[in-house]
């Protein structure tokens, strides 16, 4: 107990200057996760980049123009849009604090992700039954590679959502459930945001002679 | 995985921007939702149009028109949806956007020259007999 | 089949009783002296009772001086593997002429070069100066620890998995033959069939993943966790190249993973990215990791930039000259380091506009590198010098880097490149500025920042011992093959015919053998270091009169760093507190809010590992469960909510008491 009431070195101004008593930095997590999402950035840019470079190298085999369904595409583009909006309007049950309407949306969010996984893989599927698959030619491979690693993504971040929603129904919408729905949210919007990128490169372009 | 953070407890409570709770820079309404649900509907609409109707009279007018559509709308997603503005983070979220951003136009755009130009000194064969090659 | 085999191939894959090299005797040998080490090292443990304490006080730590030290040994650990690999090449090499084929046949020979290169890139120098980052930079910047502590300390066992792993090819199996950025088409299934290139491909992997996370984590720690009144311009020059450098691992190791993601899928998925076939192009690969690898040598040189600025700038006693100028250039190099890359294939054929772009901004590279280095030796000038031995290792990097430097901007001359490309004058000048820059560096960080890490200074004696064999080795090892190189004499090369370069070879042989002497006085230094600690105790906290927070905490700091987080009012934050009258605080501590330690992270880091060696070995069934492990034990970490904890007032008194009591006793 002495120590505490020991004479402190300097007057209180001189301890100002020197120090500060009780010190919170912000919190760190958003920055931390936005600056793991630019790094993935540069994964899908080293994704695309190949796609550019090898993309038309057809081996003799099938081109885009021949394999890809747009409307197919647009119905995809069409879900993962539709998730995105869901979930900001989980967002903003966030910041109203409702538990039980964040979970609504997280839950339609999660549904419409999953539709769009589905969706993709059944593409893939068709492709691989034909003789299209990875393997066929460069071209192939880069789409395979590109397009299922997005799909990962999005798979990853359904997990994730499903984790998150039981563990708000557990403990509620408390500080660190909230930080980690508002990483989730970024996530999401990047997988979004990395989709515009491949329904334009990949099959918009991937169509045109 | 998401991140723990080992000074969060405390943090929330003291100096949080009362606009924007829980140490997120940001406080997201719905108009900003619907803008940029609306504007994203748009220019993805007009992108598949655009080729599904072959509506452009060239391939390459149309691979322009629709990439600049495309960098219009991830402008709208990062503004509406990822609520990016110059002050979250102190400005490092910018900051970072920007510097990651640039790299990826060196990187993508570095890699299609160097590899155009390799391609084209040391391979021997025809753009078309080299796509087909087996 | 019999079901028996069949089974057997089911789980354990391609792993057979051949995969242990019985019939190769060097590597016998190796093993059983490995085997007798490690059960030393057991006995030891168990005999003083260590297990609890490595396992609650070092495996499952999150404190960021911990991990920095676990780092360093790691690095030191491994430099003997890669340092080994190098004197069995210049043995080779300085024997194998004419009818003499050396000992090294060459195939092994292939993996010794390859696996050299790989562990003193990503398993000595990358650890090291990831080391150097933790202990220094939280306190630095006045902070009790980084962002994110459990990714801090999972970042460490993922770094260690992956060189258990390349240690694990030494005994099973056969590591690649590639060299140490595996190029297809030789890295492609076709030609290397066996399990070396999925080793290199895996192990780098798993690493590169603690390597991006460890980035993540301290550019957050540097930007959010400043102590108040500490500015951007009024860090610590260590930590502005501790953020550029983790700024280049945020934004380079995606293209490795990439890269390499690639590369296993061509190998195990068929695909035809980089094949010779069906429209893959090899050139690709090499194109992608060299964008990754130009900013990889700067990941590496930065940070030691950084430690030759704190160290000239304390033992001159001056402030450093020019640090805005520093800065602007350490953030200049962080950008044009990523314009470079092409400068490493510019014989490929990309054609005279291509070459003339990367070879410019190649050159241009070296002017702010030029402005640091005029910098320090302003900072030198009128200074009062103390040849203490990190300002040793400094001077002596000044000199050699600035000669590694130059032979650099010489090879960025494309037609110079041309006939130097892939010579031992290459090889020359990049270990002419990797050991004149980053071990140079790596060592004065070591013996700068030790008594801060350890609580007593490291031997001076056998310090000066260790730089002048390193310094005088070098040069013996590497001057030679500049020569050979302008010579015409290729890399990666196990036997000659032509006797007259022989003499040359022998030369860097007795330069590798001084350095051999270098390594093993640092060694020797550690051991007489702690035999004598006592009497090379640092009480003070302060031993060199330093600038930077660091040195105004304990040696060894308590586990919070500081019972009061600083107040910032200038550059030099430490030496303007000394300069303004600064007194410790006695009492009135409070409570400190504090991480928990956590076994989740060396859990994550194994199970990655054996997933890894699971997929090495084609053994499906493992790899899926171990897989699966490894999601959901990163599921369930995320259910733990209880991860802090606060240390008392009482018990803050109490540590602070003792280091008054210590302080008072020695005046």
């Amino acid at each position: 107990m002495a120590e505490l009431t020991a004479t402190l070195g300097g007057d209180a101004a001189d301890r100002a200057r020197f120090y500060v008593r009780e010190h919170h930095s912000e919190a760190p997590t958003l920055l931390g996760f936005w600056l793991y999402l630019m790094s993935d950035c540069l994964l899908f840019a080293c994704l695309f980049a190949c796609y550019g470079v090898l993309g038309r190298n057809y081996a003799g085999g099938p081109t885009g123009a021949e394999l890809f369904d747009l409307p197919t595409v647009a119905v995809n583009t069409a879900l993962l849009l539709l998730s995105s909006i869901t979930y900001g309007f989980a967002v903003l049950e966030i910041q109203r604090n409702r538990r039980g309407s964040t979970l609504a949306w997280l839950a339609i969010t999660g549904l419409l992700g999953a539709g769009f996984v589905g969706i993709e893989l059944n593409e893939f599927a068709h492709l691989i039954a034909e003789g299209n698959g990875p393997r066929r030619s460069a071209f192939l491979s880069s789409f395979f590679t590109l397009v299922s690693t997005h799909g990962l993504h999005v798979s990853f971040g359904i997990v994730w959502l499903v984790t998150l929603m039981i563990q708000v129904g557990r403990r509620g919408l408390i500080a660190a459930n909230k930080r980690r729905l508002m990483c989730l949210s970024m996530f999401w919007h990047f997988l979004d945001l990395v989709w515009i990128g491949v329904f334009t490169f990949v099959y918009l372009m991937g169509v045109l002679p | 995985m998401s991140g723990p953070d080992a000074t969060a407890a405390h943090a929330d409570d003291h100096g949080a921007d009362p606009h924007a709770p829980d140490g997120v820079g940001f406080h997201a309404t719905l108009k900003d939702y619907l803008t940029g649900f609306v504007l994203s509907v748009v220019l993805t609409a007009l992108a598949f149009w655009l080729v599904m109707a072959k509506v452009l009279p060239g391939a390459g007018i149309t691979t322009l028109v629709i990439l600049t559509l495309a960098v219009v709308q991830i402008v709208v997603h990062v503004i509406y949806f990822l609520h990016m503005n110059a002050r979250s983070e102190g400005g490092w979220s910018m900051l970072a956007l920007i510097f990651t951003l640039v790299l990826v136009v060196i990187a993508l755009a570095g890699s299609l020259w160097v590899m155009y130009h390799l391609n084209h000194n040391m391979m021997p064969a025809s753009p078309q007999q080299m796509r087909n090659m087996p | 089949m019999s079901a028996p085999a069949d089974l057997q191939k089911l789980l354990l894959g391609r792993l057979t009783w051949d995969a242990i090299p019985l019939h190769e005797p060097i590597l016998v040998n190796t093993l059983i002296v490995v085997a007798l080490g490690a059960a030393v090292l057991v006995a030891a443990v168990t005999r003083y009772r260590g297990w609890g304490p490595l396992w609650r006080d070092w495996i499952t730590s999150i404190d960021h001086k911990k991990i920095g030290v676990m780092y360093i040994v790691l690095g030191i650990v491994m430099l003997l593997r890669g340092f080994s690999d190098a004197v069995m090449m210049r043995l080779q090499q300085a024997i194998s002429f004419g009818g003499d084929l050396g000992y090294l046949p060459p195939h092994h020979y292939d993996q010794i070069f390859t696996a050299h290169g790989v562990i003193m890139i990503f398993f000595v120098a990358m650890p090291l100066v990831i080391g150097l980052i933790n202990i220094a930079v939280p306190l630095q910047i006045g902070a009790r620890d980084v962002a994110f502590p459990f990714l801090n300390n999972f970042s460490f066992w993922m770094t260690a998995c992956g060189a258990a792993l390349v240690m694990v090819s030494l005994f099973v199996g056969d590591f690649a033959r590639t060299g140490w950025l595996a190029y297809p088409p030789l890295s492609e299934l076709a030609y290397s069939p066996d399990t070396g290139v999925d080793y290199y491909i895996w192990s780098l992997q798993v690493a590169g993943v603690g390597t991006l996370l460890s980035g993540v984590n301290f550019i957050t720690t540097i930007v959010k966790m400043r102590a108040p009144g500490m500015t951007m311009m009024r860090m610590p020059i260590f930590t502005w190249t501790a953020l550029c450098t983790n700024v280049l691992i945020v934004v380079a190791f995606p293209v490795l993973t990439a890269s390499l993601a690639l590369l296993a899928l061509d190998r195990y998925a068929g695909t035809h990215f980089f094949t010779n076939d069906a429209g893959g192009n090899p050139m690709m690969y090499v194109n992608l990791i060299w964008i990754w690898g130009h900013p990889e040598v700067y990941i590496l040189v930065l940070p030691v930039f950084g430690v030759f600025s704190e160290v000239v700038s304390t033992f001159c006693g001056k402030r450093l000259f020019g640090y805005a100028s520093m800065v602007y250039a350490t953030v200049v190099i962080t950008i044009l380091s990523y314009l470079v890359w092409l400068h490493h294939f510019f014989t490929m054929g990309s054609g005279s506009a291509v070459n003339s772009f990367f070879g410019i901004s190649t050159m241009v590279i070296s002017i702010p590198t030029g402005a640091k280095v005029f910098n320090w030796l302003f900072t030198m000038y009128r200074g009062r010098i103390r040849f203490e031995v990190p300002m040793l290792w400094s001077v002596g990097f000044m000199v050699t880097f600035v000669i590694g430097g130059m032979t650099g901007v010489l090879l960025a001359v494309p037609p110079a490149d041309f006939v130097l490309h892939n010579s031992l004058f290459l090889i020359a000048h990049f270990h002419n500025v990797i050991i004149g820059g980053v071990v140079f560096g790596v060592m004065a960080g070591i013996t700068y920042w030790f008594p801060k890490a350890t609580g007593y200074r490291l031997d001076p004696f056998w310090g000066k011992c260790s730089f002048w064999f390193w310094l005088v080795g070098f040069y013996f090892a590497f001057m030679p093959l500049y020569a050979l190189g302008l010579m015409g004499v290729t890399r990666r090369v196990s036997h000659f015919d032509d006797p007259s370069l022989q003499i040359w070879f022998q030369v860097a042989a007795f330069g590798a053998f001084l350095i051999f002497l270098g390594i093993v006085s640092f060694l020797i230094q550690l051991v007489v270091s702690y035999l004598r600690r006592d009497s090379l105790r640092d009480v003070t906290g302060d031993p060199w009169n330093g600038r930077t927070l660091e040195w105004s905490t304990a040696s060894p700091p308590p586990p919070y760093n500081f019972a009061f987080t600083p107040r910032v009012h200038a550059q030099d934050a430490w030496h303007d507190m000394k300069a303004h009258g600064y007194v410790r605080p006695t009492g009135d501590f409070v409570p400190i809010h504090m991480p928990k330690n956590t076994a989740a992270g060396f859990v994550l880091a194994v199970l990655s590992t054996v997933c890894a060696f699971a997929l090495i070995w084609h053994m499906w069934p493992l790899a899926a469960a171990s897989f699966a492990a490894l999601i959901l034990a990163a599921i369930l970490h995320t259910f733990n909510y209880d991860r802090d904890y606060h240390l008392p007032a009482e018990e803050v008194a109490r540590i602070e008491g003792d280091r008054t009591r210590l302080l008072a006793g020695h005046g």
